[in-house]
Formats: C-alpha cells, structure tokens, sequence
C-alpha cells in the first residue's frame, strides 16, 4: 500500500500511456470494421473469406504478433505505433465479425422499406441500416474495448511502457503492490471505458432506453386513447 | 522482409529444432503447457457450465466470472502468482486455468442453453431424468458451442503460455524470450512465428473436429433437423457455426458486461 501511495504519479502517468495504446486501437477497429463488414455483406462470396480470414487473425497470439508486425511494416519493436498497430488487428478480428452479423441482422423488409420511401443507398446506409445496427455494433466494440485495455500490458514485456511495466518491474523487484495496483488500474481502467460506451450508447440511441417504456404516456398521446 | 527471410534461414538450421532447448522439445513442451491447463480448466469448468444452463440458477456467476476473465491482464496475474509460488510451471498452470476456465464456462453454459426450450419439453414429457435430459439431449444439441469454448479457452491458453517463459517455465516463451534479450531478432521472430504456427493449428484442429462431429446424426444443434441443408437463407440464418460458433461466447461476454 505505502508502495502505491509512493508510486502514484508512476501510476498515473502509466495509466495515461495505457489509454494512449489502447483507445487508438479500439477506434481504428471500429472505423475499419464497418466499411469491412458493409462489403462481406453486399458481396457474398467475399463473406466468408473475410469473416474467416479476421478470425484467424484472432487465433494469432499477441505477443507474437508484437513481434512478427515490425518485419512486415517497418516499425520497431518497442515503438508504441507498433502496438496500436497489432492491438487495432485484435479488435478489428472480433469487430469485423460482429458488424458483419449486426449489419446482416437488418431485414430485407426494412432496407426495402427504407428504399421505396426514397432513401438513396448511401443515405439508407447512414440513417436506416447502421442505427438499427447500433445495439449489437455496441456489444462488439464493448469487448473490443475490454479486451484491448487488458491485452495492452502484455507489450511490456519487449519494453513498451503501459500499466502493463508495473507487472514487469513489481515481478523484477519482487513487489507485490505493484503488480496488484497494476491489475486494479487495468480492471477500473476497462470499467470505466466500458461505463463510457454504454452511456455513449445510451446518447446516441435514446430508443434503446429500457426505462423509456415505463414513462407515462405524454399527455396528448393519453386523450388521443381516452 | 529481410528479416522475415533469416527468421526463416534460422527456422530451417537443424540446431534451432534439434536438442532438449530446441524448438521440437519447446514445441512439444508448449502443448503439453496447453493440454494440461486446458483439461484442469475443462474438469472444473465444464461441470459447472453445464449445472448453470442445465439448472438456469448461477447465471451470475457466468456472467461475473467471463466478464472478468475479459478485463484481466494475462500478464499480471502470471507475474502475481508467480511472486506467491516461485519460479517454475505452478504459476504459469494457475493463471492459464484462471484465464481459460471462464471461457470453458461459458461455451457450457450457452450450449445447454441454446437448446430450444420446446425440445427439453419434449424429452421430459417423454419421461427422461434430468440427468438423462443433460445427457442425451442438451450436451449433444448443445456441443457446438461447448466445444467453441474449449476452443477460445485452447486459444487463450497457447497466447499465455508464451508468457510462461517470463515466469521461468518452458514452452516456446523461451526462444521468444532469448531472441529479446540477446537482441537477436531473427531467433525473436522465428519462434513468433513458430507459436502463431501452433496456435492456428490447434484451432484449425478445433475447427475440423467440430466439421466432423456434426456429420454424425443426432449431435450438433438444431439445424441438422431444420429444413434442406443446401438453401442458403437457412444456412444464413444458422451461419456456419464452425466460424459463427467461436463468437457465441464472446456475444456472451458482451452482453455480460452490460450488467
């Protein structure tokens, strides 16, 4: 404990280099995986390779894959963008895949719907099809999210500094506070950024609320059935 | 590139394979890391999976413990044990069964409980125990998704066990390791390249034990049932589930983390 409280703008600055890993890596998944999914879904033979050829990328372990990305683009070891890099592959593997099937989940009804009364396709798109998406594009971010703030730390080891260094150093000085203020941070880091999404999520897709149903009619609504 | 090509040069030297530190003996060593974690994690968690869905009580506990195992860094906990118990293999065994055992968890708890409620019905109108009902009805329909967690779980546990080096044990950690500390790239990176190898073997290995179990009748969900195998809106809507199943526990998890 006396060790934490000594350590804690250590701790702090950590923290911030693990967001700066991690948060990069979650948005360039996501960005990449729509327009990735969007084109598994409208070119049907292309569906399988992609989906299965990013679920492959999943099976690759990361810290291999820290290491295998600088011969195949240049980076170095234990450059921080070298990391971003491999992290932004993991999410994208398990992103890719969820948007597939959450973009897929939009019925033909409604795409036809959306088509007859004028939308173009572009517009569809952007205002039908990837807001009815958005719940279950939500759930594929929230565990990319989750599972790129925890799989940051595995990077210390080739020396990239993250919350991930208080694993390495607390095991080579043989302090325990360390290791377990590295471990909370990590856990109350991904709560915190999984909370945020849900809220965001909560923003963007008001129709979603669970409580929604439960508020009283307005009072218009109610002379309308009286 | 080039350095692709001398990790290759190295990986085809007889003297990088041959030896008790070679790469056939850490190769070896690493599965056997995986087999090892993966049974204990399998005799604990399988059970308990397969009681959560059977029973529909304890989904909490599913729900918490995936949830978690998400979150947790793989590193830290590998290094925290291994404070506790010293170097050796102890340590890499309890965080990978602690890493792997949710996953084992979930795919058991979803599996049972993706049978269709109807079906269960059935079985139990036609006089069946529960035992018999777990048995014979909801393990068999429920395989593909019990095995999709066995197959994260083997996934998780051959990326941790590379980390296992860091602790002192075996595995292909160690040339890993070696390569990084003597600054010798190619060694580094030939032995990335021999675990990525392994790990898309093994779940290759998963993926056609799965292909093959649902040729036999009577296993492997509903879709065997439902309607004319080759229309493809059916098998749009079933999805292939040796490549749709592997995600079911992370749908899993994310709905876990909702709560």
């Amino acid at each position: 404990m006396t060790w934490v409280l000594d350590n804690l703008p250590r701790i702090g600055e950590l923290t911030l280099a693990h967001l700066a890993l991690s948060l990069p890596a979650v948005i360039i998944a996501f960005v990449l995986s729509i327009p990735l999914a969007w084109g598994a879904n409208r070119v049907r033979v292309l569906r399988e390779p992609v989906l299965t050829g990013t679920g492959l990328l999943y099976a690759v372990p990361s810290l291999p894959l820290f290491i295998l990305l600088p011969a195949l683009i240049g980076t170095s070891v234990r450059d921080p963008l070298n990391v971003v890099i491999a992290l932004s592959i993991f999410g994208l593997a398990l992103m890719v895949r969820s948007a597939a099937e959450a973009l897929d989940a939009v019925t033909d009804d409604v795409r036809t719907s959306a088509t007859a009364i004028g939308f173009s396709g572009v517009g569809r798109f952007f205002t039908v099809e990837l807001p009815l998406a958005g719940p279950a594009l939500l759930a594929g971010v929230r565990v990319v999210c989750v599972s790129s703030i925890s799989l940051v730390s595995v990077s210390a080891v080739l020396g990239v500094s993250s919350l991930g260094s208080l694993f390495t150093d607390g095991f080579a000085r043989n302090i325990i506070g360390s290791i377990v203020a590295g471990i909370l941070m990590t856990v109350v880091l991904a709560l915190i950024c999984d909370l945020l999404l849900v809220l965001a999520g909560r923003m963007l897709m008001p129709w979603q609320q669970p409580s929604r149903r439960r508020r009283p009619l307005p009072a218009r609504a109610r002379e309308v059935s009286a | 590139m080039t350095n692709i090509l001398e990790a290759l040069d190295w990986l085809l030297t007889a003297e990088a394979w041959a030896g008790p530190g070679g790469l056939w003996a850490r190769s070896l060593e690493h599965l056997g890391y995986t087999l090892l974690a993966l049974g204990i994690s399998a005799v604990i968690a399988l059970p308990l999976g397969l009681a959560i869905g059977h029973t529909r009580k304890g989904r909490g506990l599913a729900i918490v413990a995936t949830g978690a195992a998400r979150a947790l860094p793989t590193l830290g906990l590998l290094t925290l044990v291994a404070l506790f118990t010293g170097i050796g293999l102890t340590a890499p065994m309890v965080a990978l069964v602690i890493l792997a055992a949710p996953s084992v968890l979930a795919g058991a708890y979803a599996g049972v409980e993706s049978v269709n409620q109807a079906t269960v019905d059935a079985a139990r109108a036609q006089g069946m125990s529960g035992w018999q009902i777990l048995t014979r009805v909801e393990i068999p329909l429920g395989l593909p998704l019990i095995l999709s967690g066995l197959r994260l779980a083997a996934l998780q546990i051959i990326a941790t066990a590379t980390l296992a080096a860091y602790v002192g044990a075996g595995g292909l950690g160690r040339q890993l390791f070696l390569g990084l500390q003597t600054y010798d790239y190619s060694v580094m990176l030939g032995a990335s390249l021999v675990v990525i190898l392994l790990a898309i073997l093994v779940d290759a290995a998963f993926g056609v034990t799965q292909r093959l179990l649902r040729q036999v009748p009577g296993l492997a969900g509903p879709q065997r049932v439902s309607g004319p195998r080759r229309d493809p809106r059916n098998r749009r809507a079933n999805g292939r589930p040796e490549a749709s199943s592997p995600e079911a526990p992370h749908q899993n998890r994310a709905n876990v983390t909702a709560h």
